[in-house]
């Protein structure tokens, strides 16, 4: 059986942490991967935690359960670092990636004893600054294709580029902004 | 060549619905199943299908729709789910007596209460005995197939009945998972021109359809009713042959997983099935000899030949995602092992396993629970419990 990467997205409900699951399924089974992307879904309302879950991989996918021991970790929203235990079953040789204006260093005493890697993205910043709103799901859909390996970074945004335009066929101006995104979150996300 | 696609459990539903452009689409929207009818009314609105779409005001009327559409000479799809279904319930029993092939997306959901959204078998292991042929998918590409099988099957002469195909609601209606689509021309080719022998719209042979039916003659119908689905099972290997020639991806009544040299198996419905897989191919790197039978069909109810695959094996464990609430046994396990008895087949130690009621996650853990108990079972010739709840806080 080849690797499966599984990874773990954390987001409120409203923030998009779904649609980037579905996102980063989409962009991994364009470069020829088997893939699962699915929300668990639970009451649904603005604003509530929510969790949603990918597999990657080589191989043919069987299994149909949520993820408890995920390669990776995404929480969208650094809130839920109070009230949700984002590291539970995080394997020490993943990452854990956080949406925050804080260093690794600095987040880190939070994450009850988690030893593996904490990377950190400002998706704020970068999401106003390219798309002139807070859309933190692209900016995390780069941080996380960056840190985890999973896909090849150069086929990674070239696919993005015409997703992007499929996507937004009727709103051209925002593929730029979107793509921008990507390419800061890429290079600005800490703790590699 | 076919599609490589990615979709979720009811997108690959509602595009084939697109791809067999039925006449009539009559539907009312119930968590898991809305986005069947919801992309549906999109290609109508889009007009790439020239079907008639009917927004029925309850599932009662869905049904009732189809049934009025049906009879007329139309190929009538609905899609629903738990409570949904249940609505529809009279209505069912009405659609597969007046021999109506109708075809339905069942997501399954649990039926209230309590109050719970998320998946079960308990609402198409209400209908079992509506009449229907029941057919079950592992996962989209599944669901998929079984949709492009399903008029073939329900429209042959031999058969004549309704058919549901289901599916477990969430896990594959709202997973992205990769599938391969058959194009659309070889859909119409493969799924056809449907031209029932008798129907309300021919002015040439009038008919009624419905009409009071007493003591004189409804055992008969029910008797024919009855060989219609005894024939479905050789029709359903026909239709699964043809399809497999078209797109090389096998069907039939059961899927044998690591069955060759297997000392114990699971017997397991829809999505679970997979993570069963998952956990055999474990199981096996470790030399155990464990292995799955998946039924496909579970209406008709292919007795002989799942008699005959279970009858090598030294314990089985039948897992049920309904309970019957007859204090005994799911409803799957109770068909199994009364085909087992009808057959004079003792041999094989069976369990039962209730598990993943109302959505609880099902876990690779739950069913390494289940295996080890039956290879448990196996070494010692001893059953603890033959009805058990997998993994329910006491």
């Amino acid at each position: 059986m080849g690797k499966v990467v599984e990874i773990r997205w954390h987001g409120r409900g409203g923030q998009g942490a779904k649609t980037a699951s579905l996102l980063l399924a989409d962009a991994a089974f364009n470069t020829g991967k088997y893939i699962q992307g699915f929300p668990e879904y639970g009451p649904e309302r603005m604003g509530a935690p929510i969790t949603a879950y990918n597999r990657i991989s080589e191989e043919k996918l069987t299994i149909h359960s949520n993820i408890y021991e995920p390669d990776y970790v995404v929480v969208v929203d650094e809130t839920l670092l109070a009230s949700v235990p984002v590291t539970s079953g995080l394997k020490e040789d993943g990452a854990i990636i956080i949406n925050t204006t804080r260093t690794p260093e600095e987040v880190r005493p939070v994450l009850k004893g988690y030893k593996g890697k904490v990377c950190t993205i400002d998706a704020r910043t970068i999401s106003i600054d390219t798309l002139g709103k807070y859309f933190p799901n692209t900016p995390m859909l780069g941080a996380v294709v960056k840190v985890s390996g999973v896909m090849d970074e150069k086929e990674f945004l070239s696919d993005m580029i015409e997703s992007f335009k499929h996507k937004f066929a009727k709103k051209p101006e925002v593929v730029d902004g979107n793509i921008k995104a990507l390419e800061r979150s890429m290079q600005e996300v800490k703790g590699l | 060549m076919a599609i490589r696609e990615r979709l979720s459990g009811n997108e690959a539903i509602a595009i084939a619905m697109k791809q067999i452009n039925p006449d009539v689409v009559a539907a009312f929207p119930i968590t898991p199943s809305t986005e069947i009818p919801q992309y549906f009314s999109n290609y109508v609105a889009d007009g790439v299908v020239e079907t008639e779409f009917v927004a029925v005001e309850s599932e009662h009327s869905a049904m009732s729709a189809c049934v009025g559409a049906q009879a007329a000479g139309g190929r009538a799809m609905t899609a629903t789910s738990a409570n949904g279904l249940g609505l529809m319930w009279e209505v069912l029993y009405i659609a597969a007596c007046s021999r109506l092939p109708i075809v339905m997306a069942c997501v399954n959901r649990t039926m209230s209460g309590p109050l719970n959204i998320h998946n079960d078998h308990s609402d198409s292991m209400g209908a079992r005995d509506s009449g229907w042929i029941q057919l079950y998918s592992e996962n989209n590409q599944e669901a998929y197939d079984n949709m492009l099988m399903a008029h073939r099957i329900g429209e042959h002469p031999d058969v004549v009945l309704p058919v549901m195909v289901c599916q477990d609601g969430f896990i594959t209606s709202h997973a992205i998972e990769n599938l391969e689509l058959v194009e659309d021309d070889k859909v119409k080719a493969f799924v056809g021109e449907y031209n029932p022998e008798d129907y309300l719209l021919n002015k040439d042979n009038p008919i009624s359809v419905g009409p009071l039916d007493l003591q004189g003659h409804t055992f008969e119908h029910k008797r024919q009713q009855a060989q219609a689905m005894m024939n479905a099972k050789k029709v359903i290997l026909e239709v699964s042959e043809e399809f497999y020639k078209l797109t090389g991806r096998k069907y039939e009544l059961f899927e044998e997983y690591m069955t060759d040299d297997a000392e114990v198996v699971a017997v397991i419905l829809n999505s679970t099935a997979g993570t069963a897989k998952y956990v055999i191919d474990q199981f096996r790197a470790q030399g155990k000899k464990v292995g799955l039978i998946k039924p496909r069909v579970f209406r008709p109810f292919p007795v002989d030949e799942i008699v005959e695959a279970l009858s090598k094996f030294k314990a089985i464990a039948v897992l049920d995602k309904a309970d019957s609430f007859n204090a005994a046994g799911g409803p799957l396990f109770t068909d199994i092992t009364s085909a087992m008895y009808a057959k004079g087949v003792f041999t094989p130690k069976v369990v039962n396993f209730i598990y993943g009621i109302g959505g609880r996650d099902v876990r690779s853990d739950d069913i390494e629970v289940v295996y080890n108990e039956i290879l448990n079972i196996a070494a010692t010739g001893k059953v603890n419990s033959v009805y058990n709840y997998l993994g329910v806080r006491e």
